[in-house]
Order: structure tokens, then sequence, then C-alpha cells
């Protein structure tokens, strides 16, 4: 059952207030602008047995994301491509307000709003995915924890999943006469094709105010937010409310615009964090 | 893709409805006896039954807010409701789910009013024939206006879809299986506010803006319907009299 949350954490009156009216005058109590995002690092390749993985810094953010490809049977309805399984964890190590256990409802519902963003435009080739057609099929599995928790989870992940993807090296197989499919993980056989690539833009708004990526702070301030996922071709890969408050109309119609405007900047981020580490 | 046919050669839908045409919706509210308010809408072959408790008291009294009531939600469907039985664990989509349409139904809710009580919503998806969310936001709503929670305002769910390149209202499973983008979205018609917006597919923006416009469109039709489903309940106690 889905509760109404209290405070996971406090921000005190003062600092609030603060933050709100700072917000109302187009201020943020960061000295950040509304548009601007904290800096990014972002580490491809951070964990060396994963076959993908990138952690990824948002501000005080920290997430890591990694990819384990395992072979299996494809779904019913797509014999002939791969299988795309996102799910994420929020460490203890994370926040104090943070249990060990299974993933809550945040948890699952970033994993989901990050793997509808990354299925539904098919960023991953997944008819390349094939191993024996019909039988036997790539199935991706992306793993996203996050490490220390300052806020805008959504977009530090998605930004992580992207990058352990786009670092995710496709180990070599063989397949005996039977079908019988064996993993060499000690070789590999390329990259995993990417046909898109997309980030997702998290806008938050408080005192009627829109602003992208909010810290922590100012998301126990404001109420509302829009998940905005955007491809590399300027298209609307996918869309998440959340919060307790409502848009308005011309609210999401901003925010739309806000979000196809500095997704460029961040897979222009991405973009050179690879150019940066780039395997000879 | 294209494996099915959505749209057909006179412009009209597998089930000879035009684009932005709603399903036959039907909605009565006050159908239980022990819920303080209740309501089951059915969208086209979709049937969800929504049912308040509250405000009151919960032993869970840790969960319970000092400024407010809080809000527990639970969407659930039940096992046969789909052509596959679903188990009856709950899945992580109706995990999510609980906590969209909750988020959907917190802007409406004058909480305040009944601090440290919990007001708790039960969605029971009877029979699942593609927007279900929306259908059990719109019947949330009415069980919780029948439950007498003061509200600001009812809202309506209502999903537009894009099948063969076309946008098309209040979408079906058929639809929403093989086609290309699912939106669904729940607003407050009266406050101009949008409480649950999803995309699920991929729409340019200017797909978008007209998926929007349609999903308004909608929504006013059956806002209009809502009010109309509790005034003939309040109207049926007052004959009763």
């Amino acid at each position: 059952m889905s509760v109404t949350p209290s405070a996971e954490v406090t921000v005190p009156k003062l600092r609030s207030a603060t933050i709100l009216n700072m917000l109302k005058k187009g201020l943020r109590a960061s000295g950040r602008g509304l548009m601007e995002f904290r800096p990014i690092e972002i580490v491809p390749g951070y964990v060396p047995n994963a076959d993908g993985s990138a952690l990824v810094r948002l501000g005080n953010t920290v997430v890591v994301a990694g990819v384990k490809l395992e072979v299996g049977s494809p779904y019913p309805d797509t014999p002939n491509e791969g299988a795309l399984v996102v799910s994420a964890e929020f460490m203890p190590t994370a926040s104090p307000t943070f249990e060990p256990g299974p993933p809550d409802e945040n948890a699952i519902e970033l994993a989901r709003v990050v793997d509808r963003a990354l299925r539904e435009i098919k960023a991953i080739d997944m008819e390349k995915l094939v191993i024996v057609p019909g039988k036997r099929v790539w199935v991706v599995y992306i793993d996203i924890y996050v490490l220390d928790h300052d806020g805008n989870l959504v977009d530090a992940s998605s930004l992580a999943a992207l990058a352990a993807l786009m670092n995710t090296e496709v180990p070599r197989i063989e397949v005996d006469e039977l079908g019988n499919v064996k993993v060499d993980r000690s070789s590999r056989s390329g990259p995993l094709q990417l046909r898109h690539k997309v980030v997702t833009v998290s806008v938050a708004k408080a005192e009627n105010v829109l602003f992208v990526d909010p810290d922590i702070e100012e998301e126990r301030v404001c109420e509302t937010k829009l998940v905005i996922a955007v491809s590399d071709d300027g298209r609307i890969a996918g869309m998440q409310k959340s919060g307790l408050g409502a848009l308005s109309v011309e609210d999401v119609l901003v925010a739309t615009d806000i979000a196809l405007k500095v997704a460029k900047d961040l897979l222009a981020v991405v973009e050179r964090s690879f150019a940066k580490t780039s395997r000879s | 893709m294209g494996r099915i046919k959505l749209l057909r050669e006179d412009g009209l839908r597998h089930d000879g409805r035009r684009p932005d045409e709603l399903r036959p919706i039907r909605m009565q509210v006050g159908v239980l006896n022990k819920a303080s308010g209740s309501a089951l809408v059915e969208y086209g072959a979709t049937k969800v039954l929504a049912a308040v408790h509250g405000p009151r008291e919960i032993p869970q009294r840790h969960l319970l807010l000092p400024n407010r009531a809080i809000l527990r939600c639970r969407y659930h469907m039940l096992t046969f409701s789909t052509h596959e039985r679903k188990s009856p664990a709950p899945s992580r989509r109706e995990i999510e789910l609980s906590k969209v349409i909750r988020e959907a139904l917190e802007p409406v809710v004058i909480a305040e009013v009944f601090p440290r009580t919990a007001i708790d919503v039960f969605i029971e998806v009877i029979n699942a024939d593609g927007g279900t969310r929306t259908a059990s936001v719109t019947a949330a709503s009415l069980a919780l206006a029948d439950a007498g929670i003061p509200m600001r305002d009812l809202v309506v769910g209502v999903a537009v879809g894009k099948v063969d390149g076309v946008l098309v209202l209040d979408i079906d499973e058929i639809e929403d299986m093989y086609g290309e983008a699912d939106m669904p979205v729940a607003v407050a018609p009266s406050l101009g506010l949008v409480t649950l917006l999803q995309l699920n597919g991929v729409l340019t923006r200017e797909e978008f803006n007209e998926a929007l416009k349609l999903a308004l469109k909608g929504a006013q039709a059956i806002y209009n319907m809502a009010r109309e489903a509790l005034k003939s309940r309040y109207l049926e106690v007052k004959v009763e009299e």
C-alpha cells in the first residue's frame, strides 16, 4: 500500500523559507541558476567485473550502475529480441532514512521510469541480442545502486544506466550444434549496440517556479516533479509526474520545453566523459 | 509493430470508435455497504471498484502525521482480471501504480481537516481492458467524495495513445499493447491541474501537445459524467427521505 510519506529529511523552517523566498525571485539557495545542473562526473568502467558500468556523481548524489548480460529465454511475444531488466536499490549508505530490505515504492518507481525511457525508444538494439532465434537471447540486466542521496536520484540513475550501457562489452559465446550456449567472459565480441541515447530531466516546481535538478533540500520543499525522458533525436521518450502536488497544463508544456533544451547539454556531458576515457 | 491493424481503412479504430471517441463509460457511486464511500467505474470492458475507509485511526500510529491525514492507497488487480492469471503477489507494476494514483489524489484531498488519521483508498481492478489506472483515479475520486471527504475538485483520468501514427483517446488493451505510445493523464478540471501524467512511449513535441489537448478534452467529458453520477446518488438519497 502506498502511504503519504513523512519527511525523510527535515529541513529547518528558516532554511526552507529561504529556499522558497529565493525561488520566488528566480534564485536558488545553492547559487545555481534555475536551469543549471550540479556538476556531473561520469566514470565509465568503474566496476571491472561488470560487463558495463558507470559511477555518476551529480553534485553530492552518487549512483553506480552495472550491466550484466546473461543468456536466457526471450519473452514469448518478442521471440527475436533480447530482454531488458532494470532494477534499483536505495542503499543504506545513501541516507540515514534508507533501510536495508527489498526496494520500496520509490526505488521501484525509479527503476521503472528508467526502464521505460530505455525500452520504449529501443535504446538497445534488441534484435542484435538474439543467440538462437526464438530460444536463447541475451538478457540485459541493469542494476542501479544509489550510494549517496543528495536529491534528483532519477536523473543521476538514468545517466548512470546510459553510461553503463555505453560502456558494455558483450561476452564472447560459443553455440554447439544442440543449441547449448557457452559464455566466455574472458573475451569480448564487441560493444553493446545502442540505437539511441536517452537521458531524463527532472523539472521541479515550487512557488510557481520551475527549475531543474533539485537537491535534497529543494526536493523537500517542492511538492511536485515532472520527469521527462529525452532522446538524442530530440523526442520525448517518457514522462512521469511525481510528488504530492500538481502541475498546470502550462507548467507541463514549459517543463517539456525546458527538458528538451537541457537534455542536449546532458547528452553532451555523457559524450565528453566517454571521449576522455576512450579505450584504445 | 504493425502485426495488428489498429486503424481501419475508414479511419475508425479496431472497435469502430473515432480517434477522439471515449468508450462507453458507466459510473455508480455508493455501491458498497460497509465502506465510508465507494464507486464502480467502467470504461468499456475495464471495470474498477474503489472503496474508501476513513478518516480513521489506525494501529500503525507511527505513520500518522500531526498536521494532516495520510492517504493510503492500494491499486490491486484480481487474479482473473487479465488474460493470463495474475499472480496474487503484489507486482512491481501494482506498487508503482498505487503510488502514482495516490499522488494523483493528494492534490485534491483537503487532508489538513483530519490530522492524525488515515484515509484508505482500496482499488480493485475487476476486469482489465486498458486504462485501469485512469479508471481507478476516477473511481477513487468518486469514492472519496462519496465518503464525504472535503475535496478541492474531483480528479478524473483518461489515457491517450498513439496507434498507427494517430493519436487516439481512451485506449483499450489491444491499442495499448500494439500501439506506439500510452499516455495516462489525470486532471482536476475545475482547478486546471494535471495530477497524474505518465508517458510510456515516444512522442515528438508536437504530438505531445496534441495528446495533452486530447486528454484534457476527454477528461472534461468524463468529469461531467462523474458530477452527474455523484448528483444522482445525492438525489436518490433525497428521494428516499
